[in-house]
């Protein structure tokens, strides 16, 4: 069942405010959720302000000068910096994106960041991903083929290859299954977006001979059926996939195969 | 480890509201209050069957102004529901999941939804 309002353990308090004099150029001025594992009060918002002369044009480069120069203690996840790893997503002024590919200039005024909505948080930025991982090991994600190659690799024609463009790009962000609302009501039993769009990468790979035994796993009116078509997924996704596609496809398999 | 519940990350509370999720919730939102208004047919058809008094003051009451507001909302429900329920058959159908058809379609079933519920409730006005 749906809860909509935050338990009482997550209601976010007033925080602490971080100035910054802004004597070499222009202050933009970020709201930023934090939750200390250890101290135990409740998450709150801490307001900082970044010189943006002195530091990179992206909000992660906001976010890496304030660790450096205002509180060393803000956690986030950051890797590669440019859109490929899929570490730093998080809710950037209201929807999720990767913040080392979200430039500042994008968006006007105060900058509100969030960690992924509706997710457990393990400290500030950085929210679990232990159960959207394992959600994605259940669809099994590898070639499954108990025949051998006739010889050498397992080939594929361009056009046997061309249809799994739009689906192997996904990094698992997690930008689009935590912007789902279908998702956040049934986050244990619906597989999201992200996992499902892995689900169709493999169902559609023509060297893959597994899959009515993917489709039997999907059949299911909470793992595949809770996607009702809001297309949050696609709006959000930073590398322009369609998981909402690739859903309304698996559902179209399972009705042709009847 | 600390022992202390972590929080859940806020959802609703600062998600963006967007064409996709507000026309996904108004589609829920139309479906339920038109089980509330399959109710209100059900009474005007007992209404009926129980004599001129009732049926006349039962009459009465949908013709007040909250009797119409209710109406007016049902008819908007009933032409939203309709047609964005068309929608959802193109989608089924594997047609405009890309995010400009998706938004042109949203637009086209809010303009439809709009137009069509004037017309119920001007046409006996002006004609």
């Amino acid at each position: 069942m749906a809860t909509f309002r935050l338990p009482k353990n997550s209601r976010i308090e007033k925080g602490a405010m971080y100035s910054c004099s802004g004597q070499h150029g222009l202050v933009r001025r970020f709201k930023i959720y934090r939750w200390n594992p250890d101290d135990g009060k409740n998450p709150r918002l801490d307001i900082f302000e970044v010189d943006i002369d002195e530091c990179g044009p992206m909000v992660l480069d906001a976010l890496i000068s304030i660790k450096s120069d205002h509180d060393s203690s803000l956690a986030f996840r950051r890797s590669c910096g440019e859109g490929i790893c899929g570490s730093c997503s998080m809710n950037i002024n209201g929807t999720n994106q990767l913040a080392c590919i979200t430039p500042m200039a994008s968006i006007d005024g105060e900058i509100a960041v969030y960690p992924l909505p509706h997710m457990e948080v393990v400290k500030d930025l950085i929210v679990d991903l232990s159960h959207f991982f394992a959600q994605y090991a259940s669809v099994e994600p590898w070639l499954k083929n108990d025949n051998p190659p006739l010889e050498g690799e397992r080939l594929q024609s361009i056009e046997e290859r061309g249809r799994i463009d739009g689906a192997y790009e996904c990094i698992m962000c997690a930008c689009c299954s935590t912007s789902c609302p279908s998702y956040w009501w049934n986050p244990d039993r619906y597989l999201g977006p992200a996992v499902l769009l892995q689900a169709y990468r493999w169902l559609i790979d023509s060297r893959d001979d597994s899959r009515d035994e993917r489709l039997d796993q999907l059949q299911d009116s909470f793992r595949l059926y809770r996607c009702h078509t809001i297309m949050n997924c696609a709006n959000a996704c930073p590398k322009g996939l369609n998981p909402g596609k690739a859903i309304g496809e698996i559902k179209k398999m399972l009705h042709q195969r009847g | 480890m600390s022992a202390r519940p972590r929080p859940l990350s806020p959802h609703l509370q600062v998600y963006r509201w967007q064409m996709t999720s507000v026309l996904s919730i108004l589609h829920r939102g139309t479906g339920l209050f038109l089980v509330l208004g399959s109710v209100m047919i059900a009474f005007w058809v007992v209404a009926l069957a129980l004599g001129h008094n009732i049926f006349a003051s039962y009459q009465a009451w949908l013709g007040s102004l909250l009797g119409k507001v209710l109406l007016a909302g049902w008819s908007f429900s009933l032409f939203y529901h309709w047609a964005n329920g068309i929608r959802h058959l193109l989608w089924d159908a594997g047609w405009g999941y890309e995010i400009e058809r998706v938004y042109m379609t949203g637009w086209i079933v809010v303009l439809v939804s709009v137009v069509l519920t004037g017309l119920l409730w001007l046409l006996p006005v002006l004609g």
